[in-house]
This record gives structure tokens, sequence and C-alpha cells, in this order.
């Protein structure tokens, strides 16, 4: 299919590209960016004038609930809401059931997601056996099958041992290691440690419960020089450790969800079960130290983070309630929203969910590794086109996720995804 | 997703459930201990039954055992006049396979009137509140660690009983306030009623120093704590804060935190000494102070009764 996208302003923020220009495409590559050959005959016009052509969204954390919790989630449906959110490019997290521990999962995954010819799925393999933290997989074969990393989810290993074979194992390969920083004990709790959770009468996590956690992970990488990205970092003594880390230059980078960037754990509110979250949210001080970090390049990606869940499962006492909320829909708005009160250009917004997020990524990419995320003549043809100044309410019933739970519902933000371009089809669009 | 308002007042600040003492105004604590002060006489009488709440259904809903605060409000209920329906729930609902808000629509359809819930878990009447019909009230009677609001009201009442003013007053809360629900409700109660000097006070491990965000003192020393209070409410410790790293041992807690006859000089001669009970002998407070001149704690009881009526006619007096 021949597309053409007429008179919308293009950004690219890895090339730096801010212009109103036409986009040629052609067998699902970009074929021309500006000037577009009158040769060029397009089956399909789109119209972009007023709106902002991006390359698609690319989002580093991703729950599609296949296998195993379809009740949460089946990938029509999370693909769907991927697209509807500009997404064109996910990893997903290994915590499904059975886990991503072998490589006919993965294969079936991606075949079940390439079938529907929706986003690129990116699984994340586990890195121990049943995340169990004993036994590690078998990464080569796995890395086959289509994994692009290895991560625990939120299964912290205890055993530094284990993790320090871990890390050398993955180093051996090249292979990057996805860890949330949380330290096994200190990490059960239901929120922030702090004055909310000690009103409120919830066990506390402390920030030190992430601290811990990088302190160990940061000399495990001194030690075995493994690549290691730091998945949706929550306090601001963690983002000041990865700030030191990274001067240090130890080969590490790190994400934060769109949740801990606009939320704190006075949301709660009246213990609101939407905003069990994981990690919980914390103090004012924290999100302030989140946002700048996100701003001044410290962290690098920015997650949605999303985790359907099932009615039932957030119909419970706050403590109870199965933490996640969904995500893929407002990545983008909740993304703009934060760039524009912290007086950003857009391109750098735009940057922390396409550009980014692919560096992190790197070779693991293989062949989509030097275009996806960005704008690329020749590239494959990953756009996401939307009207930046459209506000919209979050409706919860609205969303295509089956996952309703939003810490955002009734929100109204800024950012309308109007077409969503995927390998050169139009795989959404709303006009 | 739940309101930001207040839900346990209505569009008038009326009180319709009585969930926490947090947010709740002065008037409104007040107005209870006064209905309270009525309701005392009625249980003194020969015929201890006033017919506010006659035709009306109140649901002891307890997920989590007690038999002396369910009793309590058996009885405040029955005073009332109200049918009251007891019922035993296993420890959690989900474990019976039942899930609680349909445990609360089953018995919506069995046309309840009032819900007093125990529950282990912070916030779970709150979660009830927002899903039963809008007649219906819920009354918490001790969720997780975060409020046992009529407890927190009985000791108002014992402390104005015996001390009138709250303004001059400074009260020491000793023990296991982490985990405590009383201790949160007392000290919500006392900072609203305008009493200038809270003290929290215990070990590190029990007595975290967020509590200054809730406007207490936080005194790790037992002697720098109770020193010239006029109140003393003692908390009950659990015996497995032991097994959780919180204390070596009961007996190492009673040497440095227990109250003593020694250690109750140091507050003010005339102060009183409370405890929501069960009482641990030799935990946290030793039996002469325990059954001595000082305490209060069987009054607090009695007071517990009527405390409970003037909560649950105010509350079914309101409308959602």
């Amino acid at each position: 299919m021949k597309i053409l996208i007429k008179n919308g302003r293009v950004i690219d923020p890895a090339s730096g590209r801010d212009e109103t220009a036409d986009i040629a495409i052609a067998a699902g590559r970009i074929v021309s960016i500006g000037q577009v050959s009158p040769e060029f005959h397009a089956s399909r016009k789109i119209n972009a004038t007023g709106l902002i052509v991006a390359p698609g969204l690319v989002d580093l954390a991703v729950r599609l609930r296949e296998p195993g919790h379809e009740h949460e989630g089946m990938l029509e449906s999370e693909m769907a809401a991927a697209v509807a959110g500009g997404v064109t490019s996910l990893v997903c997290l290994p915590d499904t059931d059975p886990v991503l521990d072998e490589p006919g999962l993965v294969e079936m995954l991606k075949f079940r997601a390439r079938n529907l010819n929706q986003a690129h799925v990116y699984p994340l393999g586990a890195l121990t056996r049943k995340l169990e933290g004993e036994v590690l997989t078998e990464m080569a074969e796995l890395t086959e099958a289509g994994c692009v990393g290895f991560s625990q989810a939120e299964v912290p290993i205890n055993d530094t041992l284990v993790m320090h074979r871990a890390l050398q194992y993955a180093a051996t390969f090249g292979y990057t290691t996805w860890l949330r920083p949380q330290d096994g004990f200190l990490g059960n709790g239901v929120a922030a440690k702090g004055a909310l959770a000690t009103r409120m009468g919830l066990s506390g996590v402390p920030a030190i419960a992430e601290t811990i956690a990088l302190n160990t992970i940061f000399e495990l990488v001194r030690d075995t020089q493994a690549r290691v990205h730091l998945c949706r970092l929550s306090s601001a003594a963690g983002i000041e450790l990865v700030r030191r880390a990274k001067a240090e230059g130890l080969p590490i980078t790190c994400d934060v969800s769109v949740n801990h960037l606009h939320l704190t754990d006075v949301d709660i509110g009246y213990f609101n079960a939407a905003m069990r979250l994981t990690p919980p949210l914390r103090q004012q001080r924290d999100r302030d130290a989140i946002r700048a970090g996100l701003a001044d390049g410290t962290i690098d990606a920015l997650v949605s983070d999303h985790t359907p869940v099932d009615e039932d499962m957030k119909a419970l006492p706050f403590a109870e309630a199965e933490p996640g909320a969904t995500g893929l829909e407002l990545l983008l708005s909740l993304a703009l929203q934060w760039g524009e009160e912290s007086g950003l250009p857009i391109a750098q917004t735009l940057s922390k969910i396409t550009s980014a997020p692919v560096r992190v990524l790197g070779e693991s990419l293989g062949s989509l590794a030097s275009s996806a995320g960005k704008l690329v003549q020749g590239g494959v043809a990953d756009l996401c086109i939307f009207a930046p100044d459209e506000r919209w309410a979050v409706q919860p019933g609205a969303l295509k996720s089956q996952g309703k739970h939003t810490p955002f519902a009734g929100y109204e933000l800024p950012g309308k995804v109007k077409c969503t371009v995927v390998s050169g089809h139009v795989a959404h669009e709303a006009f | 997703m739940l309101s930001r308002r207040n839900p346990q007042l209505n569009k008038n600040g009326e009180l319709i459930h009585l969930l926490s003492i947090e947010g709740l105004p002065r008037a409104v604590l007040h107005q209870i201990l006064d209905t309270a002060g009525t309701f005392l006489s009625v249980n003194e009488r020969e015929v201890k039954k006033v017919p506010l709440l006659r035709g009306k259904s109140v649901f002891n809903l307890f997920f989590e055992n007690s038999t002396r605060t369910r009793t309590t409000f058996e009885i405040a209920a029955t005073r009332l006049s109200a049918d009251v329906i007891n019922l035993d729930i296993a420890r959690s609902s989900t474990a019976k396979g039942e899930s609680l808000l349909d445990t609360i629509a089953n018995l919506s359809a069995m046309h309840a009137d009032m819900f007093v819930v125990r529950h282990g878990e912070s916030g779970a009447p709150y979660l009830i509140a927002q899903h039963c019909a809008p007649h219906v009230h819920v009354v918490n009677a001790g969720d997780g660690r975060h409020a046992h609001p009529t407890q927190g009201l009985l000791d108002m009442y014992t402390i104005k009983h015996y001390k009138q003013d709250f303004t001059n007053l400074t009260v020491a809360i000793v023990g296991d306030i982490v985990h405590s629900r009383v201790a949160r409700s007392d000290i919500h109660a006392l900072t609203t009623l305008g009493v200038p000097e809270v003290r929290a006070v215990g070990p590190k491990t029990l007595v975290p120093g967020d509590l200054t965000d809730m406007g207490v003192r936080v005194c790790h020393d037992m002697a720098e704590g109770i020193r010239g209070a006029d109140v003393i409410i003692m908390l009950r410790l659990q015996n497995e804060r032991m097994s959780g790293a919180m204390l070596p041992s009961a007996g190492e807690f009673f040497k440095n935190y227990g109250l003593t006859q020694e250690k109750l000089a140091l507050a003010k001669p005339d102060a009183i000494v409370m405890h929501p009970g069960p009482i641990n002998r030799g935990v946290e407070i030793d039996s002469s102070v325990a059954d001595g001149r000082q305490s209060v704690i069987l009054p607090q009881v009695t007071f517990g009764i009527a405390v409970r009526m003037a909560v649950m006619s105010t509350i079914s007096g309101n409308n959602a």
C-alpha cells in the first residue's frame, strides 16, 4: 500500500527535523520525507494539516497478559490499545503464566502478535526459570526466539550469588538485563513509606528498598560490565544514584512510568485502588526528581507500564487490590502534559517515547535498530499522527484495552492520536 | 473511581458513615460526645432502651475476630431497639471464595440498614461505604492499622469525663503505635479537639518518625514521654511483634516501656491511665497500675456503649 501523508508538521527527535512536509510510504518503508516525487501515486492520502507526524511510539514496559491472564487482557485488545495510543513498538514483560522462560512460548507470542499485524512486539525473556531466581534461562535460545533482553519482572532475586552469575552470563553474550531495583525484603509494602502511609495505616516501602538494590546492582555491574536497564525508578534518591553511576560511565539506562511522572501518594485519596501501583507512588519531592531526571536525560525513557487489571481484582481493599494500571492509550498524552508543564520543546518530549527507548533497546532490535523510533528515508514506516492541542477526557469505558483502571480517569489531557501507521499500513485511525 | 469528597459526610457536611476521625470537624465530634452523655443515663435506667432505631437492621460484619468490640456494638444497637444480626465471617473474605463486595451485595439484599464492619485491611470500610445502597450506613469497627473511630471517640469521652477541657492537656500514647488503629484514631481526635501536646512513645520500630506529620511529638524515651502527662493511653502489644523483629522480647519491652507505679509517678498526680483492652498484664502495663486508682480502663468500656449508641443514632438520622 502506498500512503501519502500531506502537510503535517513532521517532527523527528532523533534527527532534529521539525518542519511541515509530506511523507511518502510504500512497501512498509518511508520512501521520502519532504520532496515527494510526482511519480508517486498514493492509494491512500492522509491530510495531516495541523497535525504532528512523529515516529511511532516505543513503549518499554507493557503487559499484554497473554499467556495465562486472558481474563485481564488479550493480545487482540491490548494490541488494539497500543496502536490507538500511537505505540508501534512495545516491550512486553515475562511475568505471564507460564512465564516466558522457554523459546517456544516466545515464538508463539511473536507469531500471534505478528498475525494481528499491529504493533511490533519485543518480549523480554525471564532471567531465571519461572522467575524463581534460582536457575538461569537459556538466554541464547530465547534471544534467537526474539527476546530483546532478560528480566525478573517484579520478582526480586534475593540471592546475590545468582544475581552475580546471571549478569556474568548475560554479559558474556552482550545481552541486556532489565531489573526493577527493589530489595526483596524491604520492598514488601503497598504504599511508599512516609507520612501518608503512616497516617492511613498502609504498610510502607521505604526509598532505601530502591537505593539498596541500586547500589547492589551497580557493584555487580562494575564487576561484570553487564549492561543493565533499570526499570521504573520511583525515588529521588534512586535517581541521584543513577545520575552518579552514569557519570562514572557504568553501562546502564533507566526508565520511569507515566504514573510516577504525574502522581504522588497523596493521590491515593480515600484508598483509591486505581492508585495501587508497583512501585508505589512516592512523595512530591520524588516526583519532582523524576520530572527533572527525565528532562535532563538521567532517565532515558518514559514508559506506560501498561498493566490491565481485572475489575474484580481492583474492587478490593487497597492492600489486597492487584497493582497496575492501563497505560498504552495514555502514554502520549501524559508525556505531552509533562512536556507542557516543564516547558520543553515538543521534540524533546517526544524523544522520551521514541528515539530514547530505541537507544535502550540498541542492537537487540535487529533490522529495525536503525530506523524504529525515528523517521528515516528507507526506514520502517512506523508513524504516529496526532493533534497536539486537542484535549480529551479520559473515560475508562472508552479505552480499547481490556484493563479499564487508570489513575487518570476523568483527567483532561492534551494530544489525540489520529492515525497510527505500522510497517506502512494504517493500524489505527480516528479522524 | 472513588470521589475526592470525604465519603463519610453528605453534601451538607453531616455524618452518614463513621469511617475515620480524620477530617471530621470538631463540632461533629463534640456533638457525638454530647449525645453519648445523654445515652449514658439510658444505660443506668432499669429499662435500658430507646426506640431510635426501631425496625432497623444492624449487621455486625466482623471479618476479623473480636468478641469485645462486637458485643459492645450489639449492646448499643439493641439499646437503640434495632434488630442485630451477627455474622461470623472467616478471617478473609476472599479465602471463602466470595469477594467482599459480593458479601455486601448479598447482605444488602436482606435489607440491611447499617453495617458495623471490622476488617483486617486498612480502608475496607471505605470500599463498602462506596458500594452499598445510599440509605445504608457504615460504621468502621476497626480496619487494619488505619482507624478505630468509635474507640477514639470513647477515649475522648473518657478524657472529657475526667478532664473536662481538652485544650490544656498533655496526652501520651505509649507502645505499638505503628500497628495501632486505636492510636491513629486517638491522635486525629485529640488534635481535632485542640489538645496542645500529644506524644507518641515507644521504640523506633514501633513509633515511626513520620508520626510528627500527624501533629504529635515522637518520644523514644519513656520517662520523657510520660513526664507531666495528664492522660496516658497504653496500647496492647501483639505477640507477633516479637517474631517480626520489631522487639526482642515482651520482657525487654516491659522494662523500657511498660507502665509501672514508678514510671506513672512521672506523670501529673491526677493523671488517668487508659487502655483499649484487652490488657496484657506485665507486658505493657503492671497489674498494680491497671487496677490502681488512676486507671479508668473499666469506665472506658461503660462509656463505649453510650458512644456507640451516639454514633449509630447520629448517622442513621442523616441522609446521603
